[in-house]
């Protein structure tokens, strides 16, 4: 039965262009025509050790790829499909994925044990596969089984325990899976490789593992393996070992007491002495420990006293030998390493795990800290300088305001020289730590802050002297601008004592934006994120002039790239990338502006608004999807500026507007779209009528696709709200098709699965965005024609019912709800008194609003109360 | 499938920050906001434009009234004959004082009331709009108010005062308050009306001198329980503007447009200089004019309601009057004959039709002024009747007052069912269980005797929740 379809999947390799969509396209015919036989033939390729390997590897690809994807409704689809077919052809290809499993090529061995994992994910919970383990198992234990079949055996039992859950199997064969796992990690019986898989194997079964670490003489097995594992002479293994100890310190914290005296040992030991691969994850491990016991913390202070998880405070008590040991790592710092951010080596861990450490333990940390701080910083060598500073930088999110403040205080000036005068790494660091100190002691709104009138004048000069140097630096020293300025958002009178510098911060950072004596896109961004942040959290009322004259220079800043010669793709990336930082600059001028109180501020976008969206649109034709979403969200900003006055752009907009509705792929752009068209119909109030036929098509056809991530459903039926609120009456003929959906929605809400937190949180918010779309509908009714909504009253009543009942709301979502049971009855009047007629559920509820905390609730619920009495007294 | 990916940390160097989430985030916190805001609007305008139920009104009547408004109220900025028609409905008006009410020196309070045109100031969507009781725009203007000007661009909300604008100084004399920043204080009595007025109006910069963003002043009138003393300084004491008349109000009624017994005005030539009306040419006519409305079956009546009659209109008139704006209003003068009463009730009066009325008029008079007017040509109330009514006034021994209780009964009849939990209901409460008869009421009475609590406004809280097990 199975095709000889070797040739075209060599040939779907191919580098010539128009072999390999030919080739594509024929095996795509041959799916859509006998997906049986194309799987078949797909799993015999793959067997076939006559084959060469680059078919057989692209066989098992698409073999996994029909049976495994990364969104759910696709999956589930494909899982369906996979159930639909016949029993014979299922058998013949899981023989021929088992046989693979034996072969002397290694590839082919381990894409069998991918699509093994994939075939079991399906068949296992639904029964249709239960000789598998058996067979896996077999092949541990017979006698002829060869290393290459042990290894491959031990890699898909692991892929496969990822993918099932204990639930799945009998506790008989869960325990022989992780005897044979733990079993092939035995010195003295395995070959290195072996050993290797098997270590792999129990990563990946550790969840799966769940009743045997419940079991102390189990667990105590496993651990006693993995620990003699981690000192295995063969690197990889040690690897693999450490990451199964990091991964048992968050899954199985509780249980962990009796071994962390070992533990201990055996991290500190690979931490001081072992190859970086595996110093990395004993840190890792340590890490791991912060993170629990961090969320412990959280949870208890959130709940007030028993979590029901125990908190062993193990950083708390090796606090002592902990910490020294991880600030020696910040001293082996690679020598001339490009300064990428993203690089990861022993010091970056160590410094991350003492920032965790700080956060765990607070201000217990500082008198260990400190000492290594003072001692190291002023030493001639680099390595000490920037460790010391490392060290002080990573600490800061944990001790008490009070307590670092003082220090802080008596080691701003040394910092600030340190800028000046230390080595490239020193001075990177030294900005960093600087950003930090701004990040957690500078809120001036708050009540407390490092900065004062006295240090100001020296920091920005110190800093705006920094952003000269070289780009790893002037970048950090942008992301510290940042950190200033984010500490006078709201800060009232004190934004004025940053006022004086704004105009010189914004010169400079124009200057760091276009440097040309450096090709640094990452110090362009920073230098424009920074521009952002000073611009958003200044004092509008000092600062408007300024404002008025920046404006000029962004727009002809984003003229000037549409003039940019563009010859290669790259040339095409750059181009898109600064029209996204100029873009994000113009939205966020429009809404700084926008939001003055006086009109001669706003009068800055007013008389600009021609131009800017000239330039948007010119912007748009550039076509680059990352453009296209910073100019969309900028739109939405000049669409809430110039009110009515947007009118006159949306002939050409339109088509734009069109475009980002449609784009499922990248949903985000679908996301902001959809609140740009919330501004636009605002802003034009009925005028919008005659695109709302487009519109409204657009946003249900939306709804309706199970392509459209579904993030973005919420946002759409609360821009149902703006556009009934809008046309008004006019909504009539799109409500046969947009309250079915919002029914449907409703009924969703009911049906989800109440233990899936995440999808209890989207579904949050689709109950708000739903009761949204109903208040903006029946007010937009009030004036005339509200009996369109009668047919509907009952069904959002259920729904009312529904929420009602449930046990907690967010306070947006009882607020919504709140809301829209006033809508009704302001809107259906008598019509409704029916539905109010259970009192005790309302009177209830509203009795609760009424005694929230929230003055917005209070004042919802207050309304709606009145509401519903003027429609019981008539 | 590499085990160690999804262990990676992030970057401990790199920004945690992305500015572009920010300026997402940002975005929809606005978009929420404007969202709010409008919708906001929309409801605001329902709780402000529903007013107490009438008595006597049938809930059909009131629903349709009440949707009418809701129209109205969506225009409230927009203006135009709607909201002129709106607005026109919307004063308390104090009946003309023809008998001295009882227990004055207990349950009213008296004010000297400043001459000039009384009207309705609204603030909301950052401008603020007077109405004079025609519903007319009289000033559109920036001012201290909630959302009064464009430079607070806060929240939305609204504020309405019943205000006379006095022309010398350019000053709103505030005398009543019926919503303070969206806080509705129709429900709640003149006694607490009055004291948030003061304590609000102090709290903020509205009594200012005129400013570019302020531009007229507001000022207080002030108000006395009315005793003797007070009966005196209102009467004769030096106020900052021209005088006319004195004002009384009812300490227990809640803010009911359009014309009521527990507001009342009195007049007499010292505290007025328009006691008797006079005609277009400032004159006393030789006979007291009177503008009436037609109604459709050609009797002539009064504004009040119900309607006072006092006569019909002939057939052969109604055809040479031909056809008429709506009201129609018509003037008559009151002849030799007079008006005869039977029994405190209007038997006839000697009407002789003059023409059709001013086109600004909105309403008919009450039957009350034109009783007050025909007394000021004979025999009037006079300020001894007042100071004698005060003193023969024995604390408490008369007991509720008869009259008063009828009107009443019929304002707190919407209050019943579910008690708004607010300061105001305090209030409500008071009142039900002096002069309330209803089941809950009584059940009530029994709870507040039983536990000894105080009746201030706190009380509010408990008895909602007493209330709500109550009703559940």
């Amino acid at each position: 039965m199975a095709m000889e379809i070797t040739q075209y999947l060599l040939a779907a390799q191919s580098a010539d262009a128009r072999v390999r969509t030919e080739a594509e396209s024929n095996l795509r015919q041959f799916q859509e025509q006998n997906l049986p036989a194309f799987l078949l033939s797909l799993s015999v390729e793959l067997a076939n050790s006559e084959k060469p390997i680059e078919s057989r590897r692209l066989a098992g690809i698409v073999l996994k790829n029909s049976l495994d994807a990364k969104d759910a409704v696709t999956k589930e689809r494909l899982a369906q499909q996979w159930m639909a077919v016949d029993i014979a052809f299922k058998s013949q290809i899981k023989e021929m994925l088992l046989l693979t499993l034996a072969s002397s090529v290694r590839e082919a061995r381990h894409t069998s044990a991918q699509v093994l994992a994939k075939v079991a994910s399906i068949d296992i919970p639904r029964k249709q596969w239960p000789e598998l383990i058996a067979y896996l198992l077999n092949n541990m234990t017979k006698g002829d089984s060869s290393a290459d079949l042990k290894q491959s055996t031990l890699e898909t039992l692991g892929y496969v325990c990822e993918e099932i859950s204990h639930h799945d199997l009998g506790q008989d064969e869960v325990n022989s899976i992780l005897t044979a796992v733990v079993q092939g990690m035995n010195l003295a019986e395995n070959s290195p490789e072996v050993r290797l898989a098997a270590t792999k194997a129990l990563y990946n079964a550790l969840e799966f593992a769940e009743t045997n670490f419940q079991n102390e003489m189990e667990r105590t097995y496993i651990m006693k393996m993995v620990c003699e594992t981690a000192l295995s002479k063969e690197v990889e293994i040690r690897q693999a070992a450490f990451e199964c100890l990091a991964s048992i310190a968050s899954t199985y914290y509780d249980v962990l007491e009796a071994y962390m005296q070992a533990l201990f040992e055996l991290t500190s030991n690979a931490v001081k002495g072992d190859v970086e691969a595996v110093a990395l994850q004993a840190i890792e491990f340590w890490s791991s420990i912060c993170d629990e016991e961090i969320e412990l913390q959280e949870y208890e202070s959130a709940d007030t006293g028993d979590s029901g998880h125990p908190h062993s405070r193990f950083i708390e008590k090796s606090l002592s030998y902990l910490v020294p040991m991880l600030l020696e790592t910040l001293l082996k710092q690679e020598e001339d390493v490009d300064q990428d951010d993203s690089i990861w080596n022993i010091s970056m861990a160590g410094g991350t795990c003492l920032g965790l450490v700080a956060r765990t333990v607070g201000d217990a940390i500082l008198p260990l800290v400190m000492p290594f701080v003072e001692a190291n910083i002023a030493q001639p060598d680099w390595r000490c300088q920037e460790a010391a500073t490392l060290a002080f930088g990573s600490i800061l999110e944990g001790p008490t305001v009070e307590k670092l403040s003082v220090l802080v205080h008596s080691g701003l000036d040394f910092l600030l020289r340190l800028l000046k005068d230390g080595n490239n790494h020193v001075k990177d660091t030294t900005a960093w730590t600087i950003g930090r100190i701004f990040e957690y002691l500078h809120s001036p709104a708050g009540g407390f802050s490092v900065i004062s009138s006295d240090n100001l004048p020296k920091v920005v000069e110190v800093l705006l002297e920094s952003i000269k140097d070289a780009p790893n630096v002037a970048a950090k020293v942008c992301w510290a601008i940042y950190k200033l300025a984010e500490g006078y958002e709201d800060a009232g009178r004190h934004s004025s004592l940053f006022t004086p510098y704004i105009h010189r911060i914004i010169e400079s950072l124009l200057f760091a934006a276009s440097r040309t004596d450096v090709d640094d896109s990452r110090l362009r961004s920073a230098a424009y994120e920074s521009l952002n942040e000073v611009v958003r959290c200044s004092n509008i009322k000092e600062t408007s002039q300024i404002i008025r004259e920046l404006l000029p220079v962004i727009l002809q800043k984003l003229s000037q790239t549409l003039e940019l010669q563009i010859v290669s793709s790259d040339d095409k990336e750059k181009q898109a990338d600064l029209q996204a930082s100029l873009c994000g600059v113009l939205q966020v001028i429009i809404q700084k502006v926008s939001s003055a109180d006086d009109l001669e501020t706003r009068s800055i976008i007013l008389t600009q608004a021609d131009q800017i969206m000239f330039l948007f649109l010119n912007v748009f034709a550039c076509r680059s999807s990352t453009v296209h979403e910073e100019a969309m969200l900028a739109i939405g900003a000049l669409a809430h500026a110039t009110g009515s006055e947007f009118g006159k752009y949306l002939p050409d907009f339109y088509k734009y507007l069109e475009m980002g509705l449609q784009n499922f792929e990248e949903y985000q752009v679908c996301s902001i779209t959809v609140g740009v068209v919330g501004d636009v119909v605002r802003a034009l109030n009925d005028k919008v009528l005659p695109y709302c036929d487009g519109i409204m098509q657009l946003l249900l056809a939306n709804l309706s696709s199970e392509a459209l991530d579904r993030s973005v459903k919420p946002p759409i039926f609360s821009v149902f709200s703006d556009i009934a609120l809008s046309i008004e009456e006019n909504f009539e003929k799109y409500v046969p098709y947009a309250v079915p959906m919002m029914q449907r929605a409703a009924e969703l809400c009911a049906q989800m699965d109440p233990n899936d937190d995440e999808l209890m949180e989207y579904g949050n918010q689709l109950k708000c965005s739903i009761f949204e779309a109903y208040s903006g509908i029946l007010q937009g009714f009030k004036n005339s024609k509200s009996e369109v909504m009668l047919p509907y009253a009952p069904h959002l009543w259920q729904f009312i019912e529904l929420v009602l009942r449930e046990q907690h709301r967010d306070v947006q979502l009882t607020k919504a709800l709140a809301a829209v049971m006033g809508d009704l009855a302001d809107v259906l009047g008598t019509n409704t008194k029916a539905l109010f007629g259970d009192l005790k559920a309302c009177a209830n509820f509203l009795g609760e609003c009424l005694g929230s905390d929230d003055d917005d609730l209070k004042k919802t619920a207050t309304w709606t109360q009145d509401r519903i009495r003027s429609i019981l007294v008539s | 499938m590499s085990p160690s990916s999804d262990l990676l940390r992030r970057p401990f160097k790199r920004p945690l920050l992305s500015d572009q989430q920010r300026r997402r985030d940002l975005s929809l916190k606005r978009q929420e906001q404007s969202r709010d805001s409008q919708l906001h609007a929309r409801r605001v305008s329902s709780a402000l434009l529903s007013l107490p139920l009438e008595p006597g009104a049938s809930s059909t009547e009131y629903y349709s009234d009440l949707h009418l408004a809701s129209e109205v109220a969506s225009k409230i900025l927009k203006g135009g004959l709607e909201g002129r028609k709106w607005f026109q409905k919307q004063l308390m008006l104090p009946e003309w004082m023809i008998d001295v009410p009882r227990r004055l020196p207990q349950d009213w309070f008296v004010l000297a009331r400043p001459a000039g045109e009384r009207c309705l100031v609204v603030s909301y969507g950052g401008t603020t709009v007077s109405r004079r009781r025609n519903g007319t725009v009289l000033h559109r203007f920036p001012s201290a108010l909630s959302d009064g000007c464009c430079r607070t661009k806060a929240q939305p909300s609204c504020s309405i005062l019943d205000c006379i604008f006095h022309e010398m100084d350019q000053t709103y004399y505030v005398i009543d308050m019926l919503c303070w920043r969206d806080y509705s204080l129709y429900d709640c009595t003149a006694e607490f009306r009055f004291f948030w007025l003061k304590s609000k109006l102090a709290e903020t910069r509205v009594c200012d001198p005129p400013s570019y963003y302020h531009r007229y002043r507001f000022s207080l009138v002030p108000r006395y329980t009315c005793d003797l003393t007070a009966l005196h300084t209102a009467y004769t004491g030096a106020v900052p503007y021209v005088k006319d008349g004195l004002m009384f109000y009812n300490k227990h009624a809640h803010y009911q447009p359009g014309i009521t017994p527990l507001a009342l005005v009195w007049k007499d030539q010292n505290c007025s200089k328009y006691v008797v009306d006079t005609n277009n040419e400032g004159k006393v006519p030789s006979h007291q004019q009177i503008v009436l409305e037609l109604q459709r079956d050609g009797k002539v009546t009064t504004s009040d309601n119900p309607p006072v009659v006092f006569g019909c209109l002939g057939l052969d008139l109604i055809q040479k009057l031909g056809t008429l704006q709506s009201p129609y209003l018509l003037r008559f003068a009151i002849g030799d004959g007079g008006l005869t009463i039977v029994d405190g009730k209007l038997e006839r009066a000697d009407l002789h039709y003059l023409g059709k009325s001013n086109r600004a008029r909105a309403f008919a008079d009450s039957y009350s002024k034109i009783m007050f007017q025909s007394m000021v040509r004979g025999s009037s109330l006079k300020i001894d009747d007042l100071i004698a009514a005060i003193s023969s006034s024995d604390d408490g021994a008369n007991g509720p007052d008869v009259e008063m209780m009828d009107g009443k009964k019929a304002l707190w009849k919407r209050s019943v069912w579910i008690v708004p939990h607010s300061i105001g209901s305090a209030h409500h409460l008071l009142l039900l269980m002096t002069f309330g008869s209803y089941y809950i009421l009584r059940r009530i009475d029994t709870f507040e005797g039983a536990n000894d609590l105080p009746l201030q406004p706190g009380t509010a809280d408990i008895f909602f929740w007493y209330i709500s097990r109550l009703l559940s």
